[in-house]
């Protein structure tokens, strides 16, 4: 296999004295599209924010595209090509669905993600280009966000629990919106805390669990009992 | 005939307080940000127009040709370097920074200029006026300033509204932390805003120093009656703030009429009143 397009060795991250990321080992490949599951406060969010340079790392830590990156700041990783779509979507609330769409692109943009190809991947933002970007629906609003963060043409895109409080049925909607995104050669990084989404989409699985990988492997490899037991707990504890 | 002259008048004098105010409401705007020294900016724009008038013996409207660029230059490195170390979650380093600043802004040109009154001459454009009515005259000064305001703020709110770094400057507004997701530095961004709110401030400075005197301590009142017209209009609502520059002018021309004594006083009052009747302003667009 060729390089990791992204990679992470012994990655710590700290909030004030606070640490929340213990050596983090993680990689992946161009084209690949890999889910980060988790129960809440493991770390998965941390993680992405590490690698995007919102949480300051150390130089030797991250490595993207051969080039270590740890401790560059989040606008000059957008420029080197990694794109993420936040948790909790934050849009923002005095641009237009249009406006919103158009500001990926300020730091970065390319040919392969134009205003029209994103309009093609979601028709509803088109008909809702000049409403508030915060006036549409929880799932319009997050393909608002996917379709910002593709704007710059991103060589890695960073999805921070993309179905977090919206309906299964709106939920679907999304994910049908990534293999388009494949299609176009994305390569990306799905966090999740539902377990079975991630399951569907993903080529690898990393589980996190207190700041650790606890289980990493290939949806098909890993059983179901591996799962829960990365996901809650190592041993198993009382009722779970 | 003679009040609605009051009011005439006062309109356009608040196209001047709309331009001492907008810089500062857009600095607020883009970077949840006041700076105390923005009085003493805008007379320090008015002793360039003074020095560059001095050189050159041009008209002081040619001084702007000079003045605005050295004001938005002035701007983007005194952000770079100095503002932007200053702003963080915690919002007292900038006031204490620019409130230092304003006292350093004043003694300087104390130094320098002493505390003679000042002011530039403006040749025939000082008493050429426009007949309305018998009992009534624009002058053509007050006009073309209050023209000026209208068309800074209009041009604000293009920049604004239909151009890239005006997107990015409200998203930066919206929030600080996820337009650098976008690629935005907040470093940047901020230095380019108040590059843009010096080129007004530098403006406001030429004007200043053609239609009144001044000397160097009277900054803090030009501050007061930008945050007064800021306030009054409602926070980060550029039309707002001309309203609110408009009304505090109608309030002094119309509070001078009633007794010359009054004319400071009635605009604080109506300022007061408005802030208890509508804290948030007049027409604000601003939450949170």
């Amino acid at each position: 296999m060729s390089e990791p397009i992204l990679q992470t060795k012994g990655l710590e991250a700290f909030y004030g004295d606070f640490q929340a990321l213990f050596g983090i080992d993680f990689e992946i490949h161009e084209g690949e599209t890999v889910a980060i599951i988790g129960s809440n406060g493991a770390g998965k969010s941390t993680f992405l924010r590490a690698i995007t340079g919102m949480l300051k790392t150390t130089a030797q830590d991250i490595a993207f595209m051969g080039q270590n990156v740890g401790g560059l700041s989040a606008p000059n990783l957008v420029k080197k090509g990694i794109a993420m779509v936040p948790e909790g979507r934050k849009l923002f609330p005095s641009l237009s669905v249009e406006e919103n769409l158009l500001i990926g692109a300020y730091g970065r943009s390319g040919t392969q993600w134009t205003l029209d190809r994103v309009y093609d991947l979601f028709p509803i933002l088109k008909e809702r280009r000049h409403h508030g970007g915060t006036e549409l629906s929880g799932g319009q609003q997050q393909m608002v966000a996917i379709g910002r963060g593709l704007m710059s043409n991103p060589k890695l895109l960073l999805c921070d629990e993309i179905s977090l409080g919206l309906a299964p049925i709106i939920i679907k909607d999304i994910y049908d919106a990534v293999p388009k995104i494949k299609e176009h050669g994305a390569t990306m990084v799905v966090v999740e805390q539902d377990v079975n989404q991630a399951l569907a989409v993903a080529d690898r699985v990393y589980c996190f669990q207190e700041g650790r990988v606890s289980l990493s492997g290939t949806p098909g490899s890993l059983t179901k009992e591996q799962i829960s037991a990365a996901y809650f707990g190592l041993e198993k504890r009382g009722a779970h | 005939m003679d009040w609605v002259n009051a009011i005439v008048q006062g309109i356009l004098l608040g196209g001047l307080y709309a331009l001492f105010a907008a810089g500062l409401s857009l600095m607020f705007g883009v970077m949840r940000f006041v700076n105390i020294a923005h009085g003493d900016f805008i007379v320090m724009g008015a002793y360039g127009a003074l020095i560059a008038v001095a050189f050159t013996g041009v008209h002081p409207l040619w001084a702007m040709v000079v003045v605005v660029p050295g004001m938005a230059l002035l701007g983007y490195v005194g952000q770079r370097v100095l503002l932007n170390r200053t702003l963080g979650d915690d919002i007292l380093p900038p006031l204490l920074v620019t409130f230092g600043f304003s006292i350093i802004i004043q003694n300087v040109l104390l130094e320098v200029f002493s505390a003679d009154s000042q002011k530039l001459q403006a040749g025939a454009l000082e008493t050429a006026s426009i007949q309305i009515t018998d009992g009534m005259n624009i002058g053509v000064m007050p006009l073309l300033i209050f023209v000026s305001a209208v068309a800074v703020i209009g041009g604000l709110q293009l920049l604004f509204y239909k151009t890239s770094l005006g997107r990015v400057l409200r998203a930066t507004s919206d929030d600080q932390d996820t337009v650098r997701l976008m690629g935005a530095s907040n470093a940047k961004i901020f230095a380019y805003a108040t590059a843009i709110a010096s080129a007004v401030v530098g403006i406001a400075g030429v004007y200043l120093a053609m239609r009144t005197n001044f000397d160097p301590s009277v900054g803090p009142a030009r501050l007061l009656f930008a945050f007064e017209a800021v306030i009054i209009g409602g926070l980060g609502n550029l039309w707002g703030t001309l309203i609110g520059g408009i009304i505090l002018g109608v309030a002094q021309t119309v509070g001078a009429r009633i007794d010359p004594g009054l004319q400071i006083l009635a605009g604080h009052i109506v300022f007061l009143i408005i802030l208890v009747v509508r804290p948030q302003g007049l027409f604000p667009k601003m939450k949170g």
